[in-house]
């Protein structure tokens, strides 16, 4: 009898181009949570999709149940039992719950028609064995992102996976949908379900999994019980390297005040927001999802309309009703949802980075100044270490972390004078990470602000000068760093308060 | 990750377009002794022109992401139009028995401000309102070709005056005009593509518009500009075609946005925008003209060229679909 429930032997794979997997071994016990971590472009993804039949293997083998067995689509892995629960989730919104589940298999009446009852029933016995309190009916775009993943997993429970495949799936939830999910997974466990986990987040892989296999460019370089490891191993062996500091912090000089926003109102997504932006300042937004941070700063970009309030930028009233007008006062966005409203996927490295800075690359007449252009978008290709061959490449060609690199220098291509970033290393592995809260540094260093919104609370702690708390559309808490922990700022991103919090004066 | 080099089978995959355009040019060649032969060349050239400028036209609102119906429609109305303008004041049933003297040069102004403003009308609605472009411009296709035929109640405007009539029937060292206007033409869209900011957010736009938008781009004014280039080159065809033919025709162009959709596709772009080149379209307009051509030559009779027209279209796209797959 074997110990592992599936073997994955000296897996090699090669894309145009890219060697993405050089004899990559990975082995799963059966009621266990395994961790896959690795940078960005290290290979975690393309092991998985080989596993669930998106790609093919160029060599090696996959042994489930002791035997050699091609896997040729997601559809023979689902009915071998082999799940994934996707990072972005793609469910058919319109629907219900329960026809999410059962879709493309729903039960049948005389072998045409769809019993909904008998679909309803599977879909509570489903549920209630896992827990999670829905109601079959439900239609899919009124859950919020955590209940969707559960769904999945419900799906793919009944599917009776013995392998789940989780990418990344708390980089959407608050502290206690993780907490429910951690849940669900121990419960799984128990029923011998094996599971690799997929994230970026060091201390959830300390506390759930139990053993960690890690990737780096494409290489396997070790397994091992977690309870061997310290996060500092883990770290290292992934990058390569000692990571001296993770939030290489310069404390700057704090300038004039470049921006003040003024009981900003936006229907009903939040209200009443006040505060002021200085030269060389990174201000941070927290809260937990739904408390109307993203909503503040594309209104403030000019993306949403605002209901009440001004902005005012070097002294002046700004009218912003657009992105247009938002870049002209020397706003930057990198927005949360990369795919949506990031990146161009069919365009090229270059083209997508030269974009928001396209008329400071262009001349009079509108013809682009390339070779100026080709060269700044080089430096910033080594200074990110955007791995790429050219910047010919096409975005959708990159890794996650890459694109998200080649979105960060849309922006600092431009004369950008208050960059907003939300969420800027979601998705982003710790080298890459590292990097980018050095380059936040070093742009508020030469007089730059910046407004930073985000859910990873270190990483606020880390950064920010300031912190603005938001709790469902209302301001709760404004902090200056020497008050920063993670306690306070969860007061604040909890706490009931009937009034809004009158903002101390900082200056 | 390692790099490689640019593996054979990528090459290929790149200028497959052109691979198939010479080895059809060979094949028309050897097949019919009447191909490869300077007349032959100049007809093919010249009867593609009119609509290889309906092909740039929509290819570039194709790459932006839309797509243009009423450009058949539009050479319609300039045709007519512009015609009505340049009759000979000698003919007695001038559409206009009172008209002054209108010259030539103004009379192409006219047919191009047509073109434009239906450009206009095009770009307003869709980029303001929202509506698909494909229902926006199938209305606007109605509306121009129900126009021309009102204005000329469905009758043909001939006897158009010499001056007008040569920028379509003239030639320089036996190349007519209009090919001379066509690789003009040409050569500006490559460079607007290639070299402008215009160009660089058209590709964007049809890439990913939310992106494009948040980066700062014109979403609307660059839409509009787009259509209006479409109306534009769609004008000039028409007013080419009509003076060489020697009359304005209510019903020119009818179907012509078809073979410069169909050639648009072939050549590349992609029906869902941010994808496609300049020498693409080129060489799907041969690609479709030395097919016409051919076909005539070899007597095969015009259902069975339909046929064969429908089915390397669809051959195109399949091909090009496989390129396109994305690596994961």
């Amino acid at each position: 009898m074997n110990e592992y429930i599936m073997e994955m032997r000296n897996i090699n794979k090669e894309f145009p181009g890219v060697k993405a997997l050089n004899n990559v071994t990975f082995k799963l016990r059966p009621g266990t949570v395994h961790a896959l971590v690795g940078e960005n472009g290290a290979g975690k993804s393309t092991l998985m999709r080989c596993l669930i039949g998106i790609n093919s293997l160029d060599s090696g083998e996959i042994v489930l149940d002791n035997q050699i067995i091609k896997i040729p689509s997601t559809h023979f892995a689902l009915i071998h039992g082999i799940a994934m629960i996707h990072q972005e989730l793609s469910p058919v919104s319109d629907r219900s719950v329960m026809e999410n589940i059962w879709l493309g298999r729903e039960p049948l009446m005389v072998s045409f028609f769809v019993d909904h009852s008998k679909m309803y029933r599977n879909t509570k016995e489903l549920l209630n064995e896992l827990s999670i309190d829905l109601d079959p009916k439900e239609k899919m775009a009124n859950l919020t992102v955590a209940k969707m993943q559960m769904v999945e997993i419900a799906k793919a429970i009944s599917f009776k996976a013995r392998i789940l495949i989780m990418d990344e799936p708390t980089s959407a939830l608050t502290g206690t949908e993780v907490k429910h999910l951690f849940d669900i997974i121990k419960k799984l466990k128990n029923n011998g379900v094996g599971i690799i986990y997929i994230s970026h987040k060091m201390e959830e892989i300390f506390e759930i999994a139990d053993e960690v296999t890690i990737l780096r460019d494409g290489q396997y370089i070790s397994t091992d019980k977690t309870k061997d490891l310290t996060i500092n191993e883990i770290i290292t062996r992934m990058v390569g390297r000692q990571l001296s500091d993770m939030f290489p912090k310069i404390q700057c000089k704090i300038g004039e005040t470049v921006m003040k926003v003024e009981n900003l109102s936006s229907g009903k997504a939040f209200s009443n927001i006040s505060f002021e932006l200085h030269k060389g300042e990174i201000l941070g937004i927290c809260g937990l999802v739904g408390a109307g941070r993203t909503e503040l700063v594309e209104t403030i970009f000019g993306l949403r309309r605002k209901t009440n309030g001004t902005i005012w930028i070097d002294g002046r009233e700004a009218k912003i009703d657009n992105p247009i007008q938002a870049t002209r006062h020397g706003l930057g966005f990198l927005t949360e949802d990369r795919r949506r409203t990031g990146i161009i996927p069919v365009l090229s490295i270059f083209h997508n980075m030269l974009i928001a800075a396209i008329r400071k690359y262009s001349n009079g007449l509108g013809f682009i100044k390339i070779k100026p252009a080709n060269k700044m978008i080089f430096t910033y290709m080594s200074k990110l270490r955007i791995k790429a061959t050219s910047t010919k490449v096409l975005i959708q060609n990159l890794s996650g972390g890459n694109q998200q690199k080649v979105l960060v220098a849309r922006w600092l291509l431009t004369d950008t004078k208050i960059l907003m970033l939300d969420e800027p290393t979601r998705g982003i592995d710790v080298g890459s990470k590292a990097e980018i809260y050095s380059i936040i540094t070093s742009l508020a260093n030469e007089g730059k602000s910046i407004i930073i919104v985000s859910s990873e609370m270190p990483e606020i702690i880390g950064m920010c000068d300031r912190v603005i708390v938001m709790r469902q559309g209302k301001m709760t808490g404004l902090m200056n760093r020497n008050e920063l922990n993670q306690e306070v700022l969860m007061y604040y991103a909890t706490i009931n308060t009937q009034n809004d919090l009158v903002s101390r004066d900082i200056n | 990750m390692k790099i490689r080099r640019e593996s054979l089978v990528n090459l290929l995959n790149k200028y497959a377009i052109f691979v198939v355009l010479i080895i059809m040019a060979f094949a028309m060649t050897l097949t019919t002794k009447d191909f490869l032969t300077v007349q032959n060349l100049i007809n093919l050239f010249s009867s593609e022109s009119s609509r290889g400028l309906l092909a740039v036209g929509v290819g570039l609102v194709i790459i932006a992401g839309g797509i243009d119906l009423s450009v058949g429609a539009i050479m319609a109305l300039t045709s007519v139009i512009t015609a009505s303008l340049v009759q000979q004041s000698t003919y007695s049933n001038r559409l206009w028995v009172e008209l002054p003297f209108i010259s030539t040069f103004f009379a192409i102004l006219v047919g191009l401000a047509c073109g434009a403003m239906v450009g206009v009308v095009n770009g307003v609605i869709i980029a303001y309102t929202k509506t698909p472009p494909f229902i926006t411009t199938l209305g606007t296709m109605l509306i121009v070709k129900g126009l021309a035929l009102v204005y000329t109640n469905a009758y043909p405007v001939p006897m158009l005056r010499d001056d007008f009539k040569i920028i379509g029937q003239g030639k320089i060292l036996l190349i007519p005009y209009i090919v001379i206007v066509f690789i003009f033409i040409l050569v500006i869209a490559w460079v607007l593509l290639n070299y402008t900011r215009w160009g660089k957010n058209l590709y964007a736009i049809g890439g990913n518009e939310l992106a494009a938008r948040v980066a700062g781009v014109n979403v609307e004014k660059n839409l509009i500009a787009v259509y209006i280039w479409s109306g534009c080159l769609a004008a000039i065809s028409g007013i080419l075609l009509t003076a060489k033919s020697g009359s304005g025709i209510g019903t020119l162009g009818d179907k012509y946005e078809f073979d410069a959709i169909a050639a648009a596709i072939v050549g590349g772009l992609s029906f869902s925008g941010g994808i496609g080149r300049i020498s693409g379209i080129f060489a799907g307009i041969f690609i479709l003209g030395i097919l016409n051509n051919g076909l005539l030559l070899m007597n095969v009779s015009p259902y069975l060229q339909q046929i064969i027209k429908g089915v390397i279209i669809i051959t195109a796209v399949v091909v090009d679909m496989r390129k396109h797959k994305r690596r994961d």
